[in-house]
């Protein structure tokens, strides 16, 4: 575990000295961290204000103001469902409901294990293919209330690259 | 060794790699490509493979088109891929079953380019996408790219800015401002040390055109940019782009390194001893950023709060500094008007509203995807011509325009030529451009507490209207959407949107009222039936809910039997089917999935 917070901490700091001194890199930053480690460690926000020089408070608040960031870890598989409007006409609602019932989740819950975590997003883009899931980096289009069952089962096997 | 044939040789897979696209697995499709024609031996064939922007036809995605033989094939999956490069590249013939099949006549359409969906549009800010490859500058400039920027070199300051004004040119992020009075105003700003801004912050949800520019034009909005940058003798400009839109953060990021590389960018541009620069922030997921004033407080590095606009951002803006910010496609109009002449845009269009605009049609239509249609075109054209109707035939209720802060107009309106004025009377509002088309199927109340939902969640917190007045609002259509609206609601919902309207800081508490107050107006009724009635028309709210299988119209194709995730349809095929309540999610899927309108919308007993 040590050796791990270690690693991060290098990981991190690596990451923070590609930016200047200055307060606008503080979203990029985090942006970076994020993309890294799937979510905010606090000690990353510490440095992030020791670097740039703003009090811990202010990067904490913009941490919590924009919603793409998490300060609790995320699982191995990120479920993202979209809930723009095409999506939400086109019944992604009961996609919420069917995961929850599948693995017992709710937007913004990580499954005991680790392997799943759950949010809705507002818009993807991607209307035209709607209702949109996006599990890590890969889009599923036009996911029904059955296809969704078969999206969670196969990434459940433990691939990266389900599709 | 066969003759080596010219026409073979020029031959051109555009392939669509758009998000869409993409989704559908339009990579693996270009990478087949790629790799099949390589092995090719003994045969000359120097087709080559591009990956395009998005063509806005996402409902038949991946798309592949073959230039110069003018063909479009649908739906390609990799096992298409040899068929294709052996019939059509090397033998010019058509692969049939790929065609886009008509579905009304049947017949199969050779090129996209004889489809409703595309004949009747104009394109301007989508000149380019679907038809380069967004990560080729030479691709760009082969189609007159930069010489908007080379003629603005031999204009004054002035000129360009009257040509803009000229144009008519409006916002097109929804405001609708005359972009050139904006420039102007920049212009005669005191203050020399000048910004320019690109905003990306596509946030409405169902609108999409910005991320289709970005990704499949990145250098139209980059000469946009420089145009106006040299007007007003900026030297640093932002894109500001949602850091969702992975794609087109990566085409911008190669699209103003390869600027760079040809002096389109950066130091003396052109060799004419003019510097300008443009760097790319991405944004952190906050609807409200979409807010100029909000926008410029994340550039830099502020939480994004909107202020009070007593002074426009061209007079003091960024870092206090007069800017300019305008939205991706405003921009990407910006080098047609120069290259064109204002005179030119203006015969497009109507009086007040000139050029053309990018809708994103989408919801429950048939033909979804991007439409830029000249201001004007109304909404039947739109939705019913270009859109090619409602959806398996049902019957159309609504179409929500303007993202959340805009509003939804009935059937009786299908007739209005839509521009920045005609929709604001009618309650509603441009927007971004979002057309989300609803049926028979999509209940208005849940549709306002969808949009109050989203407002809630976005609004930054910082004015008492908008933070309080939209959860009350909030609050009552949950209420009234879960079966316990209460007589006086209405009222009530009008009292506080017109307090929300009038009270709030900036444009999202501003508008946050227009899905409320446009639904309130045009489907009274419908709420009125969850008030009094308990009954959801629609199907949609759970609470007020049941489906049940009119035994006389079921055919027992079982159908909806196969479609049902909670396993609540019973029956034996043949015969009338039947669904236990007490295991139905009332997803509805089998509602939608009945060929036979056999299942009945009714009203959830007992409550």
């Amino acid at each position: 575990m040590a050796e791990e917070a270690a690693h991060t901490e290098g990981g991190i700091r690596g990451i923070i000295q590609a930016y200047p001194r200055e307060k606008r890199f503080i979203l990029p930053l985090m942006q970076d961290i994020q993309k890294e480690y799937n979510y905010l460690p606090r000690e990353a926000l510490l440095t992030i204000a020791n670097h740039v020089g703003v009090p811990f408070s202010k990067v904490y608040s913009m941490a919590t103001f924009y919603k793409a960031f998490s300060l609790t870890p995320k699982g191995r598989y990120n479920i993202r469902v979209c809930d723009g409007t095409a999506c939400h006409i086109k019944n992604s609602a009961v996609l919420i409901d069917q995961i929850y019932n599948n693995l017992g989740i709710k937007p913004g819950e990580t499954t005991g294990d680790g392997m799943f975590s759950l949010e809705t997003v507002n818009c993807l883009g991607a209307c035209a293919i709607a209702p949109v899931v996006m599990v890590n980096e890969m889009v599923h289009p036009k996911v029904s209330s059955s296809g969704i069952l078969d999206v969670i089962k196969r990434y459940k096997g433990g691939s990266d690259d389900a599709n | 060794m066969m003759p080596i044939n010219n026409y073979r040789e020029s031959r051109q897979i555009l392939v669509c790699c758009g998000t869409g696209c993409q989704a559908s697995g339009s990579m693996e499709v270009f990478n087949a490509f790629k790799s099949q024609l390589r092995s090719i031996e003994g045969v000359e064939v120097t087709a080559s493979t591009k990956a395009t922007g998005c063509n806005g036809w996402c409902e038949q995605g991946p798309l592949v088109k073959i230039l110069p033989d003018d063909i479009t094939y649908c739906l390609v999956k990799v096992k298409d891929v040899p068929r294709i490069i052996e019939k059509t590249i090397l033998n010019q013939e058509i692969v049939e079953q790929l065609l886009y099949r008509d579905p009304v006549s049947k017949k199969r359409i050779k090129s996209h380019h004889q489809l409703n969906f595309y004949r009747k549009q104009k394109k301007i800010a989508l000149r380019n996408i679907g038809e380069i490859d967004p990560a080729s500058i030479d691709d760009y400039i082969a189609r007159d790219g930069y010489q908007a920027l080379k003629k603005a070199f031999s204009m004054s300051a002035l000129d360009i800015i009257n040509e803009v004004i000229a144009s008519g040119l409006r916002g097109r992020g929804g405001g609708g401002f005359p972009t050139g009075l904006k420039w102007l105003s920049c212009f005669k700003q005191q203050e020399t040390k000048r910004y320019i801004i690109c905003n990306g912050d596509e946030g409405d949800p169902g609108a999409f055109m910005d991320r289709s520019i970005m990704e499949g034009d990145p250098h139209t909005v980059i000469e946009g940019m420089l145009i106006c940058a040299l007007a007003l003798g900026a030297s640093s400009g932002y894109i500001y782009v949602r850091d969702e839109y992975g794609l087109a953060v990566n085409n911008l990021r190669q699209a103003i390194q390869d600027a760079r590389d040809r002096s389109l960018l950066g130091h003396d541009i052109m060799g004419q001893g003019y510097s300008f620069d443009i760097e790319i922030v991405r944004g952190g997921g906050a609807f409200v950023c979409g807010e100029e004033t909000a926008l410029m407080a994340s550039i830099e590095g502020n939480v994004g709060e909107p202020r009070d606009k007593y002074l426009f951002p061209a007079e003091k803006g960024l870092w206090g500094y007069p800017t300019i910010i305008n939205n991706v496609e405003t921009w990407a109009n910006i080098p047609v008007i120069i290259n064109q002449g204002a005179q030119e845009f203006t015969s497009i269009g109507t009086e007040k509203s000139t050029g053309t605009k990018v809708f994103s049609l989408v919801g429950k239509v048939v033909n979804t995807g991007l439409v830029e249609v000249p201001m004007g075109t109304t909404l039947r054209e739109i939705i019913f011509e270009i859109g090619g109707g409602i959806l398996k035939g049902r019957r159309f209720k609504a179409v929500q325009t303007g993202g959340p802060s805009g509003g939804c107009i009935p059937a009786d309106l299908l007739d209005l030529e839509l521009d920045f004025d005609s929709l604001s009377k009618a309650g509603s509002m441009m927007g971004s451009g979002g057309l989300i088309v609803m049926d028979e199927r999509t209940c208005m109340v849940e549709v306002a507490r969808y949009y109050l939902n989203f407002l809630a969640g976005e609004s930054c917190g910082k004015c008492v209207p908008c933070r309080e007045g939209i959860r009350r609002m909030l609050e009552i259509l949950s209420r009234i959407c879960d079966g316990k609206g209460q007589s006086g609601d209405l009222e009530l919902l009008e009292d506080l949107a017109e307090t929300v309207r009038d009270a709030s800081l900036c444009g999202l508490g501003k508008t946050a009222p227009n899905p409320v107050l446009s639904t309130i107006r045009y489907f009274r009724d419908e709420y009125l039936a969850h008030i009094e009635e308990h009954q959801c028309p629609a199907g949609i709210c759970r609470s007020l809910t049941r489906f049940s299988i009119d035994p006389e119209k079921c055919t027992g194709c079982s159908l909806c039997k196969k479609n049902c995730p909670a396993d609540c349809i019973i029956g034996e095929l043949k015969e009338a089917h039947w669904i236990d309540i007490n295991k139905c999610i009332k997803c509805g899927s089998c509602v939608d999935t009945c060929k036979f309108e056999a299942v009945v919308i009714g009203k959830e007993g007992g409550k």
